[in-house]
């Protein structure tokens, strides 16, 4: 298990790569999220504006 | 032919309701395959007879390097089909694929760096892929850039449209120029970026990851599509139907 | 009355430039200054002995021919585009990429060939010897004319933006990349006194790719921008 992590002395090089990896994977993820979410924001707000609150 | 379901697609409405519906059918195989790929390659891959377990690193280099272009081709043909025919959808795919190729450019650049270094002995080496990968991410944050800096969306829209083509149009050029230059300043020591000639158990990760990575843009790309879509809409009647719920 | 032709459009419209740049000289003089100015700065920076100087020549020739071309981009359609002229050029019924051509050739006549024409006296200042200086300006005409053509679409994409000038850099300089990569080649190949045609050649195919493919591209630029 411990040979697994040693990744035969390169570590320091392989783990980053992957760390940095799941941190791309995950911000895009969050991202969109959060794009949309912000979208459906001013498109309510622009909704409830024209056409009067309900 | 009847192209009543091509329109049918590109309306708003329509477009917004299915990328929602097809967001799964690409996020749960992308999780999957990328999990067993990283599996495949970290653990049950044996390890290079010259770069030892470093070259496992391949396993999200090569995926990010591909996306990186792959995104870009999708952006310059959505952004030429906005403008050739107008469609705002289009221009709603070129808006949402453009930050996320710019990252994994970013990615490719980043683990083809620290890849480099117990190979090459140096953080940085202007070889041609490397150098490529530099000059692509300058497209990116050209595009990026372009469409920020102006306030009223549809012109915003065509300009960054018009710049990805003339990028893409210039990617041959660039990529031929790059290998040309870079022949001629090889040191001797260097060796191309690390494709060690792939037994079958390093292959099929590999290929997983390419496949993993691929379906996860598609579904980042339906989830900002649909916050595209959203950030384009003026009617508002089916905004009001579809964010009700 | 008789109908002007395109060409006859497309002189009326180099000649204009011109008149318009000769009247303004001092703004026409700034990018040129600067080509004088960036090639300075490598002596101050570095090691001003010419044998040392003379290893990077070719890169101080082309950087400082790029970030002065760059500069001098602004002169191309900002002031038609602040008073109304480029609107009047887009309603005319003339084709606009063959006027975008014109104007595109004006500005070169303007602010890339006096950089060629000063590029004897830069380089031999920064070591090239005088065998290669012809090299050097062949080299520098062709780069400066595929930046103004590269550059007129970067200029006409980003008209009327605050900041746009930041941002032209960053459009613009990506693309030129490749020309530079073969033009400080043929530089570098004629200081060590070998011939430099190949990469001459490929530039010159560049040259011809931007003059043919650039102007439709300024002219749905600057629909895109003029709406």
């Amino acid at each position: 298990m411990s040979e697994f992590f040693h990744m035969g002395g390169y570590a320091a090089f392989v783990w980053p790569c992957m760390a940095l990896a799941v941190v791309v994977l995950g911000w895009n993820v969050l991202a969109a999220r959060r794009l949309h979410a912000l979208a459906r924001e001013r498109a309510l707000r622009r909704t409830a504006a024209g056409k009067g609150a309900p | 032919m009847n192209w009543t379901w091509f329109h049918k697609l590109a309306s708003p409405p329509h477009a917004y309701r299915i990328a929602g519906s097809l967001t799964p059918w690409f996020g749960w195989p992308a999780f999957v395959l990328i999990a067993v790929g990283l599996f495949g390659g970290l653990v049950l891959a044996p390890a290079d007879y010259q770069q030892g377990d470093a070259f496992r690193i391949v396993y999200v280099h090569a995926p990010s390097a591909w996306l990186s272009m792959f995104v870009y081709g999708t952006m310059a043909a959505a952004a030429a089909i906005g403008l050739i025919w107008r469609i705002k959808l289009a221009h709603a795919v070129a808006a949402a694929s453009a930050p996320v190729g710019a990252s994994f450019t970013v990615l490719a650049l980043a683990t083809g760096s620290i890849w480099g270094k117990p190979m090459w002995g140096t953080w940085w080496v202007w070889d041609a892929r490397l150098t490529s990968e530099l000059l692509l991410l300058f497209l990116y944050a050209g595009v990026i850039a372009l469409r920020g800096s102006i306030d009223d969306r549809g012109r915003a829209d065509r300009a960054s449209a018009l710049l990805a083509i003339v990028g893409v149009v210039n990617l041959p050029i660039i990529h031929y120029s790059v290998n040309w230059w870079n022949t001629l300043h090889q040191a001797s020591t260097l060796t191309k970026l690390g494709k060690p000639s792939m037994a079958g158990g390093m292959l099929w990760p590999l290929l997983t990851m390419l496949l993993g990575f691929t379906l996860y843009f598609g579904a980042v790309l339906l989830v900002r599509l649909r916050g595209e879509i959203l950030l384009r809409e003026r009617d508002a009647s089916w905004l009001r139907t579809v964010l009700a719920r | 009355m008789t109908r002007t032709g395109f060409l006859g459009a497309a002189w009326l419209a180099y000649r204009r430039d011109l008149v318009l740049a000769l009247r303004h000289w001092g703004q026409v003089a700034q990018p040129l200054i600067f080509f004088v100015m960036i090639t300075t700065l490598f002596p101050l920076a570095l090691d001003p002995q010419l044998a040392e100087l003379r290893r990077i020549a070719a890169g101080i020739l082309w950087v400082a021919a790029l970030l002065a071309s760059l500069l001098g981009l602004e002169l191309l359609f900002r002031s038609d585009h602040a008073d109304g002229t480029l609107e009047q050029m887009c309603l005319s019924g003339q084709p606009l990429s063959v006027l975008a051509l014109a104007k595109g050739l004006a500005h070169w006549t303007v602010c890339g060939l006096p950089i060629v024409l000063l590029t004897p006296f830069v380089a031999t200042g920064i070591g090239v010897p005088f065998e290669a200086v012809g090299t050097a300006m062949q080299s520098l005409a062709l780069g400066t004319g595929i930046l103004s053509a590269l550059g007129a679409i970067g200029s006409a994409l980003t008209l009327g933006l605050r900041r746009g000038s930041l941002l032209l850099g960053l459009l613009v300089l990506p693309l030129a990349m490749p020309a530079l990569i073969f033009g400080a080649r043929a530089i570098d190949l004629s200081i060590h006194g070998d011939t430099a045609r190949g990469p001459l050649l490929l530039l010159a195919a560049m040259l011809v790719l931007a003059l043919t493919l650039a102007p439709p591209a300024v002219a749905a630029a600057l629909r895109i921008s003029a709406e």
